[in-house]
């Protein structure tokens, strides 16, 4: 999933500043699962802002709402029909979230009231890590589905570098060593014979640097 | 031979070579580099220049490398994968090597987070692997990585470098084979202390067949002080030192610390003659370099041959 966290009530504030009646707009899907953009997220920000304001001797009118999924027009649209009430939204979305807000709505101001983080799973209760940064051709294959380009800092195909300890990376040692990992797991399968192919220079063209990506099939277009 | 790299000669001649270090300054000053350089000047075979290191912003390494060329010293040019894509590595390569440069050493690089730019984009790239292969290819078939043919290609001797220390063991000369097999003709090692496990690390990669097939140099640094040894048992990534050199060291009086680091490190430099497949050592005496020359006479490895 697409993780995030709620960025901080000064900034949101700032936002906040110049109007008087925003919609708080959550939404249902990644950013409910890691707690920072959910119908309870959405209440629990609606509080602090009031509160917040209230103590400057200020009013925010707060309308809350969660859509299903906010990176999908057919959910967006659902707004159209109220949104001329509100001075400006304040998406609780991620980055895919808001644009589409923003995209639909080219008159109305939208804000961002998370940071969009990484791709990532839950590793345990309260912890999210990365664990794919959507290069366009996967290798998980070959690494014993260990990712090296989300989880080697320094994206090494043909890892370790000389830095790893004990199982954890040179720049932390709360973080794993991607290429221990994928070691230990070749070593599992009894696919060590994986490791001694070269994995040859990477195509960035299917990752971000071929440009913004779009992805068309032609067997669902309308 | 392949180049017309110094370092080349000296070991397809079967000499043990000695190469040495030097680090450009942060700032502009030739003469810094000249300085540095000075004392290694006709003392080794040719001489890393490092490239930004520790990922601190520093003279350019094809520059300072440059300088030293100039003094008549060899350099070895270094090249990280940290700060450049492909594009900027290739050039800089047939620059280069249009410049004189015919021998360089390739490298993953420190973590932006260690240096002074904790902030800059971590490019990577390419691998060190995938940069030996590169090179090599640029070297022997005359192409760019993207496949285009080189005009008038470079020929470099191309460098890697193996850290026998790092995690997970097992891996450390199983690594090495790629960077070989990738095309590396010379590997400088990460400075040894731990000889009993460099031993098993050089002795598996003779049973495998890769000291014949690449030189490998072994690092040595000579250490300064306990504080010194002290900081680099536990604070470099990946690196060992065992206890009775930390207390060897440190449990000298203050002002023999440092004789007692250069004796340690000229013992080194004798045991690891006498390992197999062993083709030369690499000092790097890190901010030391007028050590050097004293080192390297201790040790036996003086005058250099003239090849
Ligand atoms: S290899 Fe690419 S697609 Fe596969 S997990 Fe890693 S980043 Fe994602
Ligand atoms: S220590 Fe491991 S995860 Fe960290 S950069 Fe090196 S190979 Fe990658």
């Amino acid at each position: 999933m697409i993780t995030a966290v709620r960025k901080p009530l000064e900034e949101i504030m700032g936002f906040a500043a110049p109007y008087s009646r925003v919609l708080l707009l959550g939404c249902n899907e990644c950013v409910t699962v890691c707690y920072a953009g959910g119908r309870k997220e959405v209440g629990i920000l609606a509080s602090a802002l009031s509160m917040a304001f209230l103590k400057e001797g200020k009013k925010l009118d707060i309308v809350e709402q969660t859509l299903e999924r906010q990176c999908d027009p057919e959910y967006v649209e659902e707004i159209a029909q109220t949104i001329d009430q509100y001075d400006a939204v304040f998406s609780m979305a991620c980055g895919c979230g808001v644009q589409t807000v923003a995209g639909r709505y080219k008159d109305k101001p939208v804000f961002p009231m998370v940071n969009t983080m990484f791709m990532g799973a839950s590793e345990r209760q309260g912890v999210w890590a990365e664990r794919c940064a959507g290069c366009g051709d996967c290798v998980l294959g070959r690494t014993g589905g260990v990712c090296p380009v989300a989880r080697c800092s320094k994206r090494i195909f043909n890892g370790p570098c000389g830095g790893s300890t004990k199982g954890k990376c040179e720049i932390d040692p709360g973080v794993d060593c991607a290429w221990q990992l994928i070691w230990d797991r070749l070593k599992a399968l009894g696919r060590t014979d994986l490791y001694s192919e070269i994995i040859p220079a990477k195509d960035w063209r299917s990752a971000k640097d071929g440009g913004p990506r779009r992805i068309v099939r032609e067997d669902l277009l309308s | 031979m392949k180049t017309t790299s110094n370092l080349e000669k000296v070991l397809a001649a079967g000499h043990f070579a000695a190469t040495g270090e030097v680090g450009p300054p942060r700032g502009t000053d030739a003469e810094a580099v000249r300085k540095k350089a000075g004392h290694l000047v006709g003392k080794v075979d040719a001489v890393n220049i490092t490239d930004n290191q520790t990922a601190m912003v520093r003279m350019s390494s094809w520059a300072a490398s440059l300088i030293v060329k100039q003094m008549g010293l060899e350099p070895n040019y270094q090249m990280v994968c940290r700060d450049r894509n492909r594009l900027a590595m290739q050039s800089d390569i047939l620059g280069a090597y249009a410049l004189g440069l015919n021998t360089m050493l390739c490298l993953s690089g420190d973590h932006p987070r260690f240096g002074d730019h904790p902030m800059a984009a971590n490019v990577h790239d390419i691998d060190s692997i995938q940069l030996v292969a590169m090179v090599r290819r640029m070297c022997d078939e005359g192409l760019f990585q993207g496949g285009a043919e080189i005009s008038n290609p470079p020929k470099m001797f191309i460098g890697a470098a193996a850290n026998p220390f790092g995690d997970p063991q097992e891996l450390r000369v199983l690594r090495l084979a790629k960077k070989i097999a990738a095309g590396a003709d010379f590997v400088q090692t990460q400075c040894i202390y731990d000889m009993k496990r460099f031993k098993e690390f050089m002795h598996q990669a003779h049973d495998m067949g890769l000291t014949e097939k690449c030189y490998i140099l072994a690092g040595v640094t000579p250490l300064k002080s306990g504080g010194m040894a002290k900081y680099m048992a536990t604070k470099v990534p990946g690196m060992t030192v065992p206890d009775e050199i930390v207390k060897r060291i440190a449990g000298a009086p203050k002002e023999a610390q440092a004789e007692e680091g250069i004796k340690l490190c000229v013992e080194q430099i004798a045991e690891m003659r006498e390992i197999p497949g062993v083709a030369g050592i690499h000092l790097m005496a890190i901010e030391w370099e007028h050590r050097a020359p004293e080192i390297l006479e201790r040790a036996g490895l003086l005058p250099r041959p003239q090849v």
